[in-house]
């Protein structure tokens, strides 16, 4: 994907107002996007601090705003499909850097960790601008869906098998 | 009343600092550390961040670290923080069906699909004291893992099980999906108050006072007879609309627990029976709390159902206004702070009253004593 294609594809979507946001389409280039992002707010500040220090000191960038910690109140349905309800607050940090080509970064991710918004905003940038961090997030994804992958092994493990015993007694 | 007091500077400055000796504790052994409480507190920090209605583990630890494992006094903390920061935005609404479960059990039925999970429980526990853990000696256990991962997709109890007979009536969805949420930490509580509200005062209200609330309503001050449908706990993604990017982000995972409710059935002569629903969702993994919250909820859908009003649990004003344990510690515990100027008005108005009755006694025994006499002769 190309940085031009990417940053049109953000707030020039439509609003359809008979279009929940829930259900609202995206494009594939959006689609990309939330997929690193969400990648990155996952990751680790000292992992991306390694790897923009290993990879991309040389970029000239700036900060658009600088890491601000704040929260936002999370929402939830009764019945988990019902009626929405503010559960709580969750703590989040946000950031926006600049590349000195203009390509802007956005994040927004759990935490009070100023830098890993920073860097989170950063590597957003470089995917915007020539998507070379493409396998860092590839790795990073693969990572943390093994992590997933072997914790539900492990609550698996923690199943109750009425069947089992069943079989064991036709034994 | 309480009356500002001057003075007492230093003796306030010393008490602080030998509460902070204190906490300490014995310089010979280590100083705790608020990673090791953020990992092997876990389901304090839980609590904290739930009551404190502030989803950050790191902070509860330091407050649990701060407050001495005062768990109210940490609460209190992370309230005051909470203050302190900018709301960016509000999630759109999480979506407990996607979450990546640790456990998930019904008590109503055994053979559900994706199975029951039991997660990390103490259920089944002996409930022995295991001195292990305090010869340090606990070897890092791996916990064994199974062939293959939980179901990624598991279905709903209430939803797709028993709403697929329509035995179990729906969760209403406002007309209007976008109006307004109710929210108590930006405008007071006004009764009568909706859903939205209730749960949410619930979700961050004292878990023992939810608690027992929740067990009146089992031993008969609310009839509704419950069983748990489904529990879940487990993590799920949180994401948001930045005006600034026009589309949703997913910012990170928190973990809760989800517990519904299968209650007593409704209907007419006319109208097919159908059970009805208490909902209960909490931070971190709090089954205790989750299966309470589900009970007060349902109780308080009393006026909704037509249900008379029988217990404390029913009545919305008296469970709201008490449950929070920040506000009721303020005014329980604000009667030690001060209060001489109030209290010199009283014992005046005491002193006055006795003399006052000295007076008329003495006048009495005055009477009698003239009267005396001359019954006697």
């Amino acid at each position: 994907m190309t940085a031009q294609t990417a940053q049109t594809a953000g707030p020039g979507q439509d609003h359809n107002p008979l279009n929940p946001p829930q259900t609202k389409a995206v494009d594939g280039v959006t689609a990309a996007r939330q997929r690193w992002m969400s990648v990155l707010a996952r990751t680790p500040r000292t992992v991306l601090e390694t790897k923009w220090a290993d990879t991309y000191s040389d970029v000239k960038w700036s900060h658009l705003r600088e890491p601000q910690i704040g929260m936002v109140m999370v929402r939830g349905r009764a019945g988990g499909a019902g009626q929405r309800f503010n559960l709580g607050e969750m703590t989040v940090t946000r950031c926006a850097v600049t590349l000195s080509d203009g390509t802007v970064g956005h994040s927004y991710v759990k935490g009070r960790d100023r830098l890993q918004a920073q860097y989170a905003a950063l590597f957003d940038a470089i995917m915007l601008r020539d998507g070379s961090a493409c396998d860092f997030i590839d790795d990073l994804a693969a990572a943390q869906a093994n992590a997933k992958h072997e914790h539900a092994r492990k609550v698996a493990a923690t199943k109750v098998d009425f069947f089992t015993l069943v079989r064991g007694e036709d034994e | 009343m309480y009356v500002a007091v001057k003075g007492g500077e230093r003796a306030i400055n010393n008490a602080h600092r030998l509460l902070a000796e204190q906490r300490r504790g014995d310089k010979k052994i280590a100083e705790i550390e608020t990673d090791q409480i953020e990992q092997q507190l876990s389901l304090s920090v839980t609590r904290v961040m739930a009551e404190g209605s502030l989803y950050d583990r790191d902070l509860a630890a330091l407050a649990i670290k701060q407050g001495r494992g005062d768990l109210i006094e940490a609460i209190f903390l992370m309230r005051a923080y909470r203050t302190t920061l900018p709301r960016f935005a509000f999630s759109k609404p999480i979506r407990t069906a996607d979450m990546d479960v640790s456990r998930r059990i019904s008590a109503t039925f055994k053979d559900l699909p994706g199975g029951q999970i039991l997660g990390p429980t103490f259920d089944y526990t002996h409930r022995l004291l295991d001195f292990t853990l305090m010869a340090n000696s606990e070897d890092p256990l791996d916990a064994p893992s199974g062939e293959h991962p939980v179901d990624e997709n598991m279905p709903r109890v209430l939803d797709d099980i028993l709403n697929y007979e329509g035995l179990i009536q729906d969760e209403p969805v406002p007309v209007d999906d976008t109006a307004p949420v109710a929210d108590l930490t930006r405008e007071p509580i006004k009764f009568p108050a909706g859903r939205d509200l209730r749960l949410q005062n619930l979700t961050r209200g004292d878990e023992g006072f939810v608690l027992a609330l929740g067990y009146s309503t089992q031993r008969g001050y609310a009839n509704s007879h419950a069983f748990v449908g489904e529990i879940r706990y487990g993590t799920v993604s949180v994401e948001i609309e930045p005006e600034e990017l026009g589309f949703a982000i997913d910012i990170g995972d928190i973990e809760l627990t989800e517990c519904e409710t299968v209650n007593k059935f409704k209907g007419s002569k006319t109208k097919l029976p159908q059970f009805t629903r208490g909902y209960g969702l909490v931070f971190g993994q709090n089954e205790r709390k989750a299966i309470s919250m589900a009970l007060v909820d349902r109780a308080m859908r009393a006026d909704e159902m037509g249900e008379q009003i029988m217990g404390p649990a029913q009545d919305s004003e008296f469970v709201m206004e008490h449950s929070d344990n920040v506000q009721s510690t303020g005014f329980v515990e604000h009667i030690k702070l001060p209060h001489y100027v109030d209290f010199q008005g009283e014992l005046e108005l005491v002193r006055r009253m006795r003399a006052e009755v000295e007076e008329r006694l003495a006048k009495l025994e005055a009477d009698e004593a003239k009267s005396q006499p001359e019954a006697a002769e």
